[in-house]
């Protein structure tokens, strides 16, 4: 079967790749251009772990026709901080031991970021939803609701979207 | 020979290109058919999309409601004259989810899924199919839902529906034992057009309670031409299981979805605002 050619921006640069028709998203970002930021969980769309932004809406990679990304811009939380400055919510995530394994902490700070580029200040409840596609076998997820919240609170000015 | 890709441009390439190819596979959301791919359990064939701006239309503001089946849960949500259809979008997953989940596809999808598709059973909602290159014949979805069953394959291009006179005469609930995200235990959806003293024609249709959503015609006979008061929820209730046909899942059992499904019917029917 032939490959399909594709071109997208993923994290502000111009990328190519070339896919299997039917591959995902998650497939191509992984095997085919080194970006390791989404992880591989369940393949099913349940655990959240393969979150990504497209056009700065949350997607699921894993669940995503990579051919069907033709042209988007994409973002990963590989491409949060900026060069050596921490995201907020990044910053957040340490300071209150948001993660432990970390395998579900690329999803979370994805969806984190997805609720707070359009809604800066999201009650509790509103984390609690915008998580809630993303499994944590951790923390409780406390510390991660505590953690959204307090980047929240980083004034606009001090973060970067 | 691996899965293939084909991109359709209309709505009607589309629809000639699935009557052709029985090996075909529409992927609108994608949600339920990358999952079977990436399973393996779909490996042959031709996954099939459509950039068809027609299939993401909506159309909203007058009392006849039309929505591509390619419209996703969030772009529901996000429509203030959808309001009606909040509870039911907002039912439907994650909020990852919900940007991709399409309308099209939760009309197909197995139970315990399927929750937007009750929302639109209680609307007497209209499926637009396509049964191959030509226009698009409106089919009412619980038709629509027996063909499904027989396992008929068509495009759907979109569906429509009546707005409910007052927001307050359609209610829904979904019940689940996680949350704020869990699957159905059951889900109920309900129009009740009249006023409290008097419902009018009452459409009831439940989720998860049979291998497809149904409609609930022994309560919507209860209910019509009835007050909404304890006499009238206590009458509906005593009929809440005729027609039910609930499935053991991982959810739940069969017993504990009768058990509690005329609780939250009545429940439901109580809460009028
Ligand atoms: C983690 C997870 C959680 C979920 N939670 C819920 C939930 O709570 N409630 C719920 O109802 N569902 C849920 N789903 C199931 C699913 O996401 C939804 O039902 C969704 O609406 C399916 O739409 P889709 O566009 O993604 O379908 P697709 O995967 O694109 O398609 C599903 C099927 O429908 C066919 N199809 C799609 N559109 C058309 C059309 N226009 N014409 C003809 N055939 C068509 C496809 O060929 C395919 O066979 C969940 C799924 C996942 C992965
Ligand atoms: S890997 Fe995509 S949701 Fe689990
Ligand atoms: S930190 Fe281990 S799964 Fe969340």
């Amino acid at each position: 079967m032939a490959k399909v050619p594709m071109q997208f921006r993923l994290n502000g640069s111009d990328r190519a790749a070339f896919a299997d028709p039917a591959d995902n998203l998650l497939t191509v970002l992984r095997r085919g251009l080194n970006e390791f930021g989404p992880k591989y969980g369940c393949g099913q769309g349940t655990c959240g772990t393969c979150s990504v932004l497209i056009d700065g809406e949350l997607h699921l990679a894993c669940l995503t026709l990579a051919a069907a990304c033709e042209g988007a811009s994409i973002e990963t939380v590989s491409g949060m901080a900026d060069g050596p400055n921490l995201h907020p919510l990044q910053n957040a995530f340490m300071e209150h031991f948001a993660a432990q394994c970390g395998f579900c902490t690329p999803g979370m700070l994805i969806a984190a970021k997805a609720l707070l580029d359009r809604n800066p200040n999201p009650s509790r409840e509103e984390v609690i939803d915008a998580i809630a596609g993303n499994i944590c076998r951790c923390t409780g997820y406390e510390p991660i609701i505590q953690a959204i919240l307090s980047a929240a609170r980083v004034s606009p000015a001090q973060r970067r979207s | 020979m691996p899965l293939g890709l084909r991109v359709a441009q209309s709505l009607s390439e589309a629809a000639g290109i699935l009557a052709a190819d029985p090996r075909a596979r529409l992927l609108s959301g994608g949600t339920l058919v990358m999952r079977d791919v990436n399973e393996g359990r779909l490996t042959e064939g031709t996954l099939l999309r459509i950039t068809d701006p027609a299939f993401r239309q909506m159309q909203v503001s007058g009392n006849r409601i039309e929505l591509g089946a390619g419209v996703t849960m969030a772009a529901v949500l996000a429509n203030r004259e959808l309001g009606f259809l909040h509870a039911p979008a907002r039912a439907v997953g994650g909020p990852a989810i919900r940007n991709m989940a399409t309308i099209g596809g939760n009309l197909f999808a197995e139970t315990p899924y399927g929750d937007f598709t009750v929302a639109l059973l209680a609307l007497d909602a209209q499926v637009m199919v396509l049964a191959g290159y030509g226009s698009a014949r409106a089919v009412p979805l619980e038709e629509f839902l027996a063909g499904r069953a027989r396992g008929e394959a068509r495009l759907v291009a979109g569906v429509q529906f009546n707005r409910p006179q007052n927001p307050a005469d359609f209610r829904f609930v979904k019940v689940s034992r996680v949350k704020p995200k869990g699957l159905s235990v059951l889900s109920i959806a309900a129009h009740l057009p009249g006023s409290a003293s008097r419902i009018g024609p009452a459409r009831v249709a439940y989720g998860a309670m049979a291998p497809m959503p149904i409609r609930a015609r022994g309560v919507e006979r209860a209910l019509e031409g009835k007050a909404l008061d304890a006499a009238g929820i206590a009458a509906a209730r005593a009929v809440a299981l005729e027609g039910v046909s609930p499935a053991t899942d991982a959810i739940a059992t069969d017993w504990y979805r009768r058990e509690v499904l005329p609780v939250h019917l009545a429940r439901l029917l109580g809460e009028r605002g």
